[in-house]
């Protein structure tokens, strides 16, 4: 292939991908706009761009935050997401340690479990764990964190693992040899070798936990605590009527903080997921 | 340091082991034995043999989903996969603007299945309209909904994860087979395509199981209309716990049933394609 035609042709799939892009983001441009637009424009027109008629400013944004309290959501889903992944992080890297370096009918029973709860699908436990959790008051945002944990241990666990086995021992022999203790060692010497698998597992529990609908919609006292998936839901109201106006302009408000954080980690969010994706 | 370690049990492995026996091995073990139960909390469970499996065949809806969930599942699959690998090997071709591209591309999955589905609602209710209907109308439309809504969302994800498999095509293997005088075609049939296998054992594993357990998106898209129709497994049997009286035991058997497939779709995928990885 001569250079010259090798550069007409990436010009042209540079151009051609560029309309590809844009088509891609169309679906929340023109949720952007429809948020400014009054109610019955929204679903006669969607594609319109408001106009004088049927321009009402912020007033969507209003109505919305006034039914959903959707700021309120926000910081549960922000405390449940950061409090889970956090205590997913540390106990089950914890966990995954034990076991590898622990080699007892004990330790590979769990690992076995841990495997193959990793393709189990959520409704097989939905109502056994919603009642179970129910009975033990874990129906709060703190509750919950222990329920993540509980039902987020088989992937974490099965991801760190793998890199355990890749650490070799004498570096954790040399640091308990100079008198560490496991737990010195532990946070002195394997974590701190870890993080590359934990940022990895953070991404992907933090995607799930975050927009997670029906494990909170369960467990969690929903009259109390709405997270943004439960309180976008809960706009559908009974009898299917959805108010498009304050549904377009709270879908924007829940995904501005997604974009922004994307844009900001994406190198470590796009490298984590293939990390994960490849152990897994 | 096996020793030592060891007795460091309620340390590193109890709180994760204490979690994962709330969120999933009690909820597991509970769950197969309500199966055989009539009830409708946990207390009250009284033990029916396998009369509730017996009931499953007899509600069509289940049946109906059942199979709508495997076409969708076949269809979306493809879908994903073909679109994901062709869109990462035009991006592996080293034009202006790839990394651009790629974030645009993978910037949809973040978004939560919820959110997803509502957006999705506007956008295709908006084309329906000019045919005066909405995509309630058949399920059909609810299908093909959903295949585009989950294209949107997942053909960045897996593209990422080919792009990774076809960086790590060595660069010699590939020159050598241009030696030998191999066109484009038989480079991917022959290099390309065997190269990848991990990707694709990955991808169609992910899209695999990520159909087939597909709850949020239904749920917000279409609900299951027009009457239960457009109902996914997952949701049929959300909707059987939860919107019959008296069926929860159905429900259980139902979830028992769902997650027998969906372990024996991950194992028989896996093998399948995990046969036809090679070295390089």
């Amino acid at each position: 292939m001569s250079e010259v035609r090798k550069a007409k042709h990436g010009g042209l799939l540079t151009a051609i991908f560029s309309v590809i892009s844009v088509i891609y983001v169309m679906p929340i441009i023109i949720v952007l706009y429809n948020s400014f637009k009054k109610k019955i424009f929204i679903s006669k027109r969607p594609f319109a761009l408001p106009d004088g008629k049927s321009f009402v400013g912020v007033e969507n944004y209003i109505s919305g935050i006034e039914k959903i309290e959707l700021p309120k959501a926000f910081g549960y889903s922000l405390f449940i997401t950061i409090a889970s992944v956090f205590v997913i992080i540390l106990c089950t890297s914890m966990c995954a340690w034990y076991i590898t370096r622990v080699k007892n009918k004990v330790t590979s029973a769990m690992y076995m479990l841990f495997a193959f709860s990793m393709i189990i699908p959520f409704q097989m436990v939905m109502f056994t764990l919603s009642k179970i959790a129910d009975i033990l008051h874990l129906g709060n945002p703190v509750g919950i964190v222990i329920v993540y944990l509980g039902f987020g241990a088989g992937l974490a666990v099965f991801m760190f693992c793998g890199f355990v086995k890749s650490i070799p021992l004498e570096i954790e022999e040399a640091a308990m040899i100079d008198g560490c203790t496991p737990i010195q060692t532990y946070f002195k010497i394997v974590f701190p070798v870890m993080k590359p698998t934990a940022i990895s597992v953070a991404i992907l529990e933090a995607m799930w936990v975050w927009n997670d609908y029906l494990l909170p919609y369960l467990v969690l006292d929903i009259k109390k605590y709405k997270t943004i998936p439960i309180a976008i839901q809960y706009l559908k109201g009974g009898y299917g009527a959805i108010d498009m106006g304050a549904m377009m302009a709270m879908i924007i408000l829940a995904i501005i903080p997604i974009i922004v954080f994307y844009i900001a980690c994406q190198k470590y969010i796009i490298e984590g997921v293939v990390a994960g994706a490849v152990k897994g | 340091m096996d020793k030592a370690i060891k007795r460091y049990f309620p340390v590193f492995a109890l709180p994760t082991l204490v979690a994962f026996t709330i969120g999933f091995i009690m909820p597991f073990i509970l769950g197969v034995y309500l199966s055989f139960c009539e009830f409708t909390t946990v207390t009250d469970a009284k033990f029916v043999g396998i009369k509730n499996y017996i009931r499953i065949w007899g509600d069509s809806t289940f049946i109906h989903s059942l199979w709508y969930t495997a076409l969708f599942t076949i269809v979306s699959v493809l879908a994903i996969n073909i679109l994901a690998f062709a869109v990462a090997m035009l991006l592996t071709k080293g034009i202006k603007g790839t990394n651009i591209f790629r974030t645009i591309f993978f910037m949809p999955n973040l978004i939560g299945g919820i959110i997803l589905g509502y957006i999705w609602q506007l956008i295709l209710n908006g084309i329906l309209a000019g045919m005066e209907r909405t995509l309630t109308y058949s399920s059909s439309y609810g299908f093909w909904g959903l295949v585009i809504l989950m294209c949107w969302q997942q053909v960045g994800y897996m593209m990422i994860i080919y792009i990774a498999g076809i960086q790590n095509i060595p660069g010699d293997l590939i020159e050598a087979a241009k030696i030998d005088g191999a066109n484009n075609t038989q480079l991917l049939r022959h290099v390309t395509l065997p190269m990848v296998m991990p990707s694709i054992t990955i991808c169609s594993f992910l899209t695999l199981t990520n159909s087939f357990k597909l709850f949020d998106q239904n749920l917000a898209l279409t609900a299951g209309e027009p009457s239960n129709k457009s109902e996914m497994l997952a949701l049929n049997i959300f909707n059987t716990f939860y919107g019959r009286n008296g069926w929860e035991g159905v429900g259980q058997a139902k979830a028992v049933v769902f997650f027998i497939l969906v372990a024996l779709i991950a194992i028989v995928q896996l093998r399948a394609t995990r046969d036809k990885e090679v070295q390089a």
